[in-house]
């Protein structure tokens, strides 16, 4: 009885966020419409609980109990502590977008130089023209149905859309920061990338918190579409504070001959979800899904990846890795689905999990549905602790407890990390473990 | 002082006593063969001097220069100079050699209050003393000892011993799993590394090994306990006679 009253005092409070902010959110007319559909269909779902199986081991009504009102937009003290949150950000040269509490800071962002071929727009500014008649898509979220991404589709304040030509390729990476420094708040983003046909580009991600923000919310989507003869490699680093919540819908639609690297590392958040939807569009391409959660404390990181089959002679790879410390849980579901068609479909996952300490929890959730009957699908998963014998080994050569750690879990994560083409982002992905390891203490 | 010295040393595995009062002292620039049969304590021995955990001592006492060994953390005895060579080296896949190398090396320095070698200087250092070792430079690139043939884990073993120039090394089984060449090749690196400061504490169940490194010493193990001492002409001796003559006498 007292859940139920619970429950509805929890989403009229949702209900009345809604309709507090609406005017402060871009686009009119048919997006406002279509902004209160989503709202509505999260409205009916509620926050994903246990009994739906795709959200078994991460229940948000017992881990993020509510949706927490939007921040309000960056004023100038929040810029600055944005700015200085930068400067842990990797020296990467890029094309830098950067989104503070949900909205585009130009000041703080880099976007001189650009390209012949690339084009940068702001769905803000997207959203806002009313002359644009692809405006209304941009809420859209194609064949997902989900209750965040609707949730994500309703509020969404701002984000990237990034445009590259057809045989572009791209000389530096575009790099979208997400920088949170209000606390108790939430900031709604969604960014788009299409990669035109032929053409060569990178993305990388960051999520990173000011200093002193707390307790908030990030509900990000983002939506890749990568062209045919295209490649495209995706590095995502999330390192929320880890009393924060950071869920994350990635869509990706890949044309045929085309190869997609994805890398996501999870270090920060105290609950996260990467949920990945990856279609196969086209023939004869080629994905690799990878992604590693460095996890302690009372930390909690789903990753979950559908990756769709749906036509023949493509090959999918998926290696995770996930280190637990403490009390912290790793969920890893891995759906691969084969239809009909899909003949000479190659597809393999294997995930891995290493547990530093008796009570933290790995969650492996594989699911193979296979509809063809001329393809090769695996998939592996293993947990464990470190291996005593390579410890004393290495204790015995002179180092130290937490160094003889150290390195066997820098070799561990390897094996993901190693997937990452660019010398470049793949340093900053080993210089992040390498700061997580030396957070231990 | 002597360098070691085991004293009345008793160690349990699993409620099972497997060393029932051993002792041994070893000084500087002496060399000692350990010999005995399968399972009479030889390789608990040098776990326990490297500090392994899953042995108890139950009685005895380990010093190492006058200092309580058994005191010590496994990698504190390795910064203090003691070095196991060990039987099987496992393979550590995604650690690459001339990482683990410099890492090792430089926690070592590290411990004893050294000044740390940076990457060019320890990398010229360590192509010294693999050349002299006739390693190949492509296996400084691979993960430490994996696909390594058997010879080759040895010869890593003494290319680190080598490199940490231990006080005190002790060879657990050098010979397993070697072929006669592997075998020479092994032992002419060890012998490289006699030095009047150095001790070293062969472990071995064949003489065969005795023929390529000569020991001053030559100890008889047999169920947990040293039953024999005496020269080289001892492990002749064995040969000869076998090891069943010692099963009485403990």
């Amino acid at each position: 009885m007292n859940v139920v009253i619970a429950k509805s005092e929890t989403r009229r409070m949702e209900s009345d966020i809604f309709t507090s902010i609406r005017e402060r959110l871009p686009g009119a007319g048919k997006v406002a419409e279509g902004r209160a559909q989503a709202f509505a269909a999260f409205e009916r779902a509620g926050l994903p609980y246990r009994r739906l199986e795709d959200w078994k081991y991460t229940d948000l009504r017992v881990l993020m109990r509510e949706v927490l009102p939007l921040a309000a937009a960056p004023d100038a003290e929040a810029l600055k502590r944005a700015e200085a949150a930068l400067a842990s950000l990797p020296a990467i040269d890029a094309s830098r977008l950067v989104l503070v509490d949900g909205v585009f800071a130009p000041s703080l962002s880099d976007l001189t130089a650009l390209q012949t071929g690339m084009r940068v727009q702001t769905v803000r500014e997207v959203l806002d023209d009313a002359g644009n008649a692809a405006r209304g898509d941009l809420l859209g979220n194609g064949a997902v149905s989900d209750a965040m991404i609707a949730l994500n589709a309703a509020l969404a304040t701002d984000g990237a859309v990034v445009t590259v030509a057809d045989r572009t390729v791209l000389e530096k990476p575009v790099h979208i920061v997400h920088v949170a420094t209000r606390s108790s708040a939430a900031a709604y983003t969604r960014s788009f990338l299409t990669v035109g046909n032929g053409a060569q580009a990178t993305l990388l991600e960051s999520f990173i918190a000011a200093e002193g923000a707390k307790s908030y919310q990030v509900n990000d989507a983002v939506i890749v579409s990568v062209g045919d003869d295209t490649q495209l490699q995706q590095v995502r680093l999330m390192s929320d504070s880890v009393d924060a919540a950071n869920i994350t819908t990635a869509i990706f639609t890949v044309g045929a001959k085309a190869r997609l690297t994805t890398f996501n590392m999870t270090s920060g958040g105290g609950l996260s979800r990467y949920q990945g939807y990856l279609t196969f569009a086209g023939e004869g391409s080629e994905v690799s899904a990878n992604g590693v959660n460095l996890l302690n404390g009372r930390q909690h990181a789903d990753t979950t990846l559908f990756l769709d089959h749906a036509v023949p002679h493509c090959m999918s790879r998926e290696v995770f890795r996930a280190v637990l410390d403490d009390r912290a849980h790793s969920v890893f579901q891995g759906r691969i689905i084969v239809r009909p068609d899909a003949q000479k479909t190659d597809a393999k996952m294997m995930t891995r999990a290493l547990l530093l300490s008796d009570e933290a929890e790995a969650d492996n959730k594989p699911e193979l549905e296979i509809f063809a009957d001329d393809v090769t699908c695996g998939h592996g998963a293993t947990t464990g602790a470190l291996d005593e014998s390579l410890l004393f080994y290495l204790r015995a050569r002179g180092l130290s407890e937490k160094e003889a750690q150290s390195l066997l879990i820098q070799a561990f994560v390897g094996e993901a990390i190693e997937s990452i083409a660019s010398d470049d982002l793949r340093d900053v992905a080993i210089a992040t473990a390498q700061r997580w390891l030396e957070m231990r203490g | 002082m002597s360098l070691l010295e085991v004293r009345d040393l008793q160690v349990r595995v699993d409620d099972r006593e497997i060393l029932h009062g051993l002792s041994l002292t070893v000084n500087e620039g002496e060399i000692h063969a350990i010999m005995g049969p399968n399972g009479s304590g030889k390789s608990t021995l040098s776990h326990v001097i490297a500090g392994k955990p899953g042995y108890e001592v139950t009685g005895g006492e380990i010093l190492f220069r006058g200092e309580d060994l058994l005191e010590m953390d496994p990698d504190e005895r390795a910064a203090k100079g003691v070095f196991l060579a060990f039987q099987y080296p496992v393979e550590i896949p995604g650690v690459v050699t001339m990482n683990f190398l410099r890492t090792a090396y430089n926690a070592q320095r590290k411990a004893r209050g050294e000044s740390e070698l940076m990457a060019p200087e320890f990398l010229k250092k360590v192509r010294e003393v693999a050349k002299r070792l006739n390693i190949p430079q492509d296996m400084l690139k691979r993960g430490v000892n994996v696909g390594f043939s058997g010879g080759e884990k040895k010869r890593n073993e003494i290319l680190q011993m080598a490199l940490f120039e231990p006080s005190l090394c002790i060879l657990d089984e050098m010979d397993s799993g070697l072929d006669i060449d592997a075998l020479r090749i092994a032992a002419d690196g060890v012998n490289a590394l006699r030095a009047p400061g150095r001790a070293m504490v062969v472990i071995t169940h064949y003489q065969r090994l005795l023929n390529y490194i000569i020991p001053d010493f030559v100890h008889v193990m047999s169920r947990g306990r040293v039953v024999k001492s005496g020269g080289k002409e001892l492990a002749l001796e064995l040969e000869a006679s076998g090891y069943a003559q010692f099963d009485d006498a403990a």
